[in-house]
């Protein structure tokens, strides 16, 4: 056997336990050192003391002048008074939205429907850090996050959609788009600005009118875009936004002069609103719950993976729909890989929202806080192990500390409920058969990720996995122009892409 | 009189006992169910009088339990990995026999059809012609949907990235009503081609050609339990179909209007996908001759899930 050379006195070798504990990576240690604060400025957003709902071009009370508060919850400090519409005004903006079908918006060519919606787009990049500074006060959501995502992808989901409107016939051959006529859209508080953008453009590009109804948590930056089709000059009663609590949602839904329903939020919402358009023929779209596997070989590149893994889960506090809660590796790496996750998760700074710096912010509600709490002391009664790096939290506000867990069964509420927060269950496997057993032994359906090396393999995974989208070594990545939605019970629809709009028009014999 | 049409022992009333002096004596046909390739009775050993349209009897069909519908979704079940993984070029190859032997027995469906819907023979022949080549417009939909419908997306950053179409599962149909075989195939046809496996409840009124079509499945090379065909009452069965957890979809063309709520509220609470009746558009008065109308990769595209892959371009 060959000898190793001794090192010569000019090389110099670090190994492990030589290595700088101070280094804060790497080596499992704490971060010895403070971020200084690097706030972004607040100023920059003008907050009205009260909001109206916003129907047929124009701010009005609600009728009985019914209002509810939205609250920081990085603080618990009000923000704004919210009005809380009634069923009337829900019927009011259901009339306004009709009428601007039939008499404007409905009769303007997509060319010109086009010229709107590049108008709305490019006001958004103008008012961006507006924006953003606004979503991530009223959501809880880290401002590097709404600055560098939720905001640019909205505006560009706007742009995209502007260029089909005068070129429907190009997506569907052979065929004639007809718009639905008033869409009713019910949107969750995870992504309020995003998730208004990927409702409203396909909706106006086909030509529909929309009633929207933004989540009661987060009504602000709904509210502000009011104030963009306005600037924009989209005729009155094309865009049409009610606030208020879940029950007018349902009346919305189930309006007798609605066309259209698309929904996102929880399947179990999503079953009742189901339920209640049944027999009445309107078309329904619903982007529901996940519980989205994300599948780990032993020969993918671990640290991207772990990067990616981090992404997949605490990405938005974990209070997104296709979060990758349920980390499925494979048995040989099992232990190097938690190692480095746990070792990543010590890094992750939570806390004020508006913090630059900040990885995970608030969770978005007192009662969310309560849920994911629930849900992650099931984990913990259940058998499985937690491990949560140790960082301060903020002291008032709704925090919860990154969180994983490992020795998880498949049959642990933990690994199979939709917990909507920064929970990750680990499991493993020894084969590919057993991943795609496990990944799939669920009710849902909405994404997946797999992580190797061998691109046969992830084209075997890819086609194996029962989910809408499938993240090959990246994760929780979105466009415009890729499509968006559930199998099984994670929904049914696409948003995003061409597919979006096959949502929102039916289809004639040309 | 055409060959193959029911026929209810007229031919005896001479009083022959078959010692050579009257008319022969005709042997009549059984109709069963279709599942997993098999023809049972129901389990529940329950049958019910068809009638013509012109109100005489026709044969006994066999009335499906809840339980039949169990084991016919059952069936399917099993057969779907297999279909869905068939090339597509395989699929429409197996589609496209469908229609030549249900030419090989033209004149069979000709005389059913006519019997059942009270059709003048050339009529019926217009109606299980345009069958026939119903099956051929959607086995040629089986290797070319994937590039009509799915895509390549060019998302704003260094990923590939792509749309394509995958089978949605089990596929409950509930045939129109009205036309027994015309109307049939063209609900048929659609999600089969797409790879979808079938639990298909025939027309109450009607269901004879829905029954011998499955003779035309059965020597097909269509697998055993790809298509399974149910007969019986609507009102016991269609709950049962909706309300099925392992059901993923479901065509609701042929349920009756004081069912449809309770049917699509069924469907609601396991997310089935819900392929429906354009508004305003009856069953009864459907023309399924209409090409235009009924040839449509939209019905195809219902059965379809949309799977995006994205991978990160990089060296």
């Amino acid at each position: 056997m060959p000898t190793m050379p001794e090192p010569t006195s000019t090389s110099v070798v670090v190994t492990p336990d030589q290595r700088p504990n101070s280094w804060g990576f790497g080596d499992g240690q704490e971060i010895p050192w403070e971020y200084a604060p690097a706030p972004e400025a607040r100023d920059i957003v003008t907050l009205k003391e009260r909001y109206g709902l916003f129907i047929n071009g124009r701010s009005v009370p609600a009728t009985g002048g019914g209002t509810f508060v939205s609250i920081d919850p990085s603080t618990e400090l009000p923000l704004a008074t919210v009005a809380k519409a009634t069923d009337v005004d829900v019927d009011k903006a259901v009339r306004a939205a009709r009428r601007a079908q039939r008499r404007s918006w409905g009769q303007l060519s997509g060319r010109e429907r086009a010229k709107y919606l590049f108008r709305i787009s490019r006001i958004l990049q103008e008012r961006s850090r507006e924006f953003a500074v606004l979503e991530s006060m009223d959501s809880g959501k880290p401002i590097k996050e709404s600055r560098d995502v939720d905001v640019p992808l909205a505006a560009n989901h706007f742009w995209y959609y502007a260029g089909w409107a005068d070129k429907l016939d190009y997506a569907f051959p052979g065929r004639v788009a007809k718009p639905l006529g008033v869409a009713a859209q019910i949107i969750p508080w995870n992504f309020p600005l995003l998730m208004l953008a990927w409702k409203i453009a396909p909706a106006l590009a086909a030509g529909n009118t929309v009633v929207l109804k933004p989540a009661s948590t987060t009504p602000l930056s709904a509210l502000l875009f009011a104030d963009v089709v306005q600037q924009a000059d989209l005729p009155p009663g094309t865009v049409n936004i009610v606030t208020g609590p879940g029950e007018i949602g349902m009346h919305l839904a189930t309006h007798p002069d609605v066309d259209k329903v698309a929904f996102t939020g929880s399947t179990e919402i999503g079953k009742k609103i189901g339920r209640g358009v049944a027999g009445s023929n309107k078309a329904l779209t619903l982007e529901l719950g996940g519980k989205a596997a994300n599948v780990v070989f032993d020969d993918a590149p671990l640290d991207q993976a772990v990067e990616g893994i981090v992404n997949g889960i605490y990405f938005n506090q974990g209070e997104v729909c296709c979060a990758g809660s349920r980390l499925l590796v494979q048995e040989s790496i099992a232990d190097t890989l938690v190692d480095k996750l746990k070792d990543r998760l010590s890094t992750i700074r939570v806390g004020d929202p508006l913090d630059k710096n900040t990885d995970v912010g608030a969770i978005n509600s007192k009662a969310q806080l309560e849920k994911i709490t629930e849900l992650v002391a099931s984990g913990v009664a259940e058998g499985a192990d937690l491990y949560q790096p140790a960082c301060d939290l903020p002291e008032r506000g709704y925090f919860f500390r990154p969180t994983l867990f490992t020795n998880v069964a498949q049959s642990h509420r933990i690994a199979r409920e939709e917990i909507f927060g920064p929970v990750l269950s680990v499991l493993t496997f020894r084969t590919p058969d057993e991943a795609v057993e496990k990944a799939n032994n669920t009710r849902y359906g909405l994404s997946a990720g797999v992580w190797t090396d061998k691109g046969s393999r992830i084209l075997e995974m890819v086609s194996r996995l029962q989910a809408g989208v499938v993240w090959a070594n990246t994760f929780n990545k979105f466009d415009p122009t890729s499509p968006f939605g559930g199998y099984k019970e994670s929904g049914f629809g696409r948003e995003g892409g061409m597919h979006g709009l096959h949502a929102y028009v039916r289809l004639e014999d040309r | 009189m055409a060959t193959g049409r029911p026929s209810h022992g007229r031919a005896s009333r001479n009083g022959a006992f078959g010692n050579g002096v009257g008319p022969r004596i005709s042997v009549r046909k059984t109709y069963k169910l279709y599942i997993g390739g098999a023809f049972p009775r129901s389990e529940s050993g329950r049958s019910y009088l068809v009638s013509g349209a012109d109100g005489a009897p026709l044969a006994n069909a066999v009335r499906s339990s809840r339980k039949d519908v169990r084991d016919a979704v059952r069936a399917a079940h099993g057969a779907f990995p297999g279909w869905a993984a068939k090339t597509a070029m395989n699929r429409g190859q197996v589609l496209y026999r469908v229609a030549e032997l249900m030419e090989g027995r033209r004149d069979q469906f000709v005389a059913e059809v006519a019997t059942a819907e009270k059709l003048r023979d050339a009529r019926a022949a217009e109606v299980v012609d345009r069958a026939i080549d119903r099956w051929v417009w959607y086995a040629g939909w089986a290797d070319k949907i994937t590039q009509v419908l799915g895509s390549s997306n060019p998302v704003a950053a260094p990923y590939f990235n792509f749309t394509i179409p995958e089978p949605t599962g089990i596929v409950g149909i509930v045939a129109p009503e009205t036309s027994s075989l015309l109307g049939l195939v063209s609900r048929l046809a659609p999600p089969l081609v797409a790879g979808n496996t079938v639990v298909l409840l025939a027309s109450e009124s009607r269901p004879l050609p829905a029954i011998t079509l499955t003779e035309v499945l059965a020597t097909s090379d269509v697998p055993g339990g790809v298509v399974n065909v149910l007969t019986g009452r609507k009102k016991e069965l269609v709950p049962v179909l909706a309300g099925h957890v392992d059901v993923d979809a479901l065509d609701v063309w042929g349920v009756p209007d004081d069912l449809r709520v309770e049917t699509e509220q069924l469907a609601a609470d396991d997310i089935k996908r819900v392929s429906r009746r354009p508004a305003g558009v009856s069953d009864a008065r459907f023309d399924w001759l209409d090409d235009r109308a009924s040839e449509r990769p939209e019905w195809i595209a219902v059965f379809l899930e949309m799977k995006t892959v994205w991978h990160p371009i990089g060296v």
